[in-house]
């Protein structure tokens, strides 16, 4: 056999396994995790996760993401406007799989924030802020804190109430929830149970838009 | 005296092996990394650093052959096989992993793979690398008749 023929076809054999590899991975992966899905909706939505949209909405997205991430904060408008422009048919809860750290005391915060009625409110002022709290990765609880200030909180019982065993069970809860969605990085979208096939924007568009022409037509 | 064509051709079929042997490790490591989602430590990205570029760098040397590619592929691998081997003895406990620098992200005493009990990462690592160093070694004393 000539060398370059050799080598050409080694190089053309190994890539091939390596693409091969990979579709056989993902799509065993997709399985699983719309496997995973179907076996465990109920840990999908909590009664305590905020919501955007009425509750008798027929297409739910379920949302995980986390205060320190960058894409989330980037999503989280873009999947609240999903809500917005179809009124009372699409409906978005939020959880958090705070995988940052510290992140997970920030959003005990939000939490916090929630038992005085100003949850959604805590999480946007956090998210346009986030430049300021987040550095390297690692979340700044205390920079965090300071963005709070202005949104007429009560910061002493905040304090406490982020502290409180209830409020640290929910994070546990959400987080505990990632795990069993088989959730790995942020944000993370669920449509009607559904996980997104691969994940991205367009991905999730399309999935609303199927999941809506299913349940109004 | 009959000068035989054989010492070159051994010569690159060696090298060739070496790249296959390369070639097989960086695309194992972009599976594990891209495709199944675990994120190198740091130690794995200085083994990464010393691996990649053997791919092209060694291709470059079977095309037209060069034995010289020797001289500029062994210090990668030896690099690679020195810092595969400090790898290998962290996730063995030979050497605590407080003295390694995995203080950021991923810990580097995780076995992220392990085959029959003892094939890790680190421990493919170190066969990947001795055995392109002993194919680039053999590549430089296999001068012969040329």
């Amino acid at each position: 056999m000539k060398k370059s023929t050799l080598f050409i076809s080694a190089a053309v054999i190994l890539l091939a396994a390596f693409v091969a590899g990979m579709l056989i991975f993902k799509s065993k992966q997709g399985e699983e995790a719309q496997q995973a899905a179907t076996e465990s909706r109920s840990a999908l939505v909590r009664m305590h996760s905020p919501m955007h949209g009425p509750a008798d909405a027929k297409v739910e997205i379920v949302e995980f993401l986390d205060p320190a991430c960058g894409t989330c904060r980037d999503f989280y408008p873009r999947v609240k406007q999903m809500a917005e422009d179809h009124p009372g048919q699409v409906r978005v809860a939020l959880r958090y799989a705070p995988f940052h750290a510290n992140s997970d005391q920030v959003v005990a915060m939000l939490y916090a924030a929630g038992k005085q009625g100003k949850h959604v409110e805590a999480l946007e002022a956090l998210l346009a802020a986030q430049n300021d709290w987040v550095a390297n990765h690692v979340a700044n609880p205390e920079r965090a804190w300071t963005h709070l200030e202005g949104l007429g909180l009560d910061m002493e019982q905040l304090r406490s109430d982020m502290n409180s065993p209830a409020v640290v069970a929910l994070v546990r809860q959400d987080l505990d929830d990632a795990t069993t969605m088989k959730v790995t990085a942020t944000p993370e979208y669920f449509v009607n149970g559904k996980p997104l096939p691969t994940w991205g924007w367009e991905q999730l568009v399309t999935l609303v838009n199927e999941e809506l022409a299913g349940a109004y037509h | 005296m009959t000068p035989t064509p054989i010492p070159q051709q051994t010569g690159w079929t060696l090298l060739f092996l070496a790249w296959l042997v390369a070639t097989l490790s960086t695309l194992g490591a972009l599976f594990i990394g891209e495709v199944m989602g675990h994120a190198p430590c740091i130690l794995c990205w200085y083994q990464r650093i010393c691996m990649f570029p053997l791919v092209l760098v060694l291709a470059a040397g079977l095309f037209p052959f060069d034995r010289r590619v020797v001289r500029y592929a062994l210090p990668l691998a030896a690099v690679g096989l020195l810092i595969a081997l400090f790898h290998w003895g962290v996730t063995a406990g030979l050497i605590p992993e407080r003295v390694t620098p995995c203080s950021v992200g991923v810990p580097c005493s995780v076995d992220v793979i392990k085959l029959f009990g003892f094939v890790t990462l680190p421990l493919l690592s170190v066969l990947s690398f001795s055995t392109i160093v002993g194919l680039l070694v053999l590549t430089h004393f296999n001068k012969g008749a040329q």
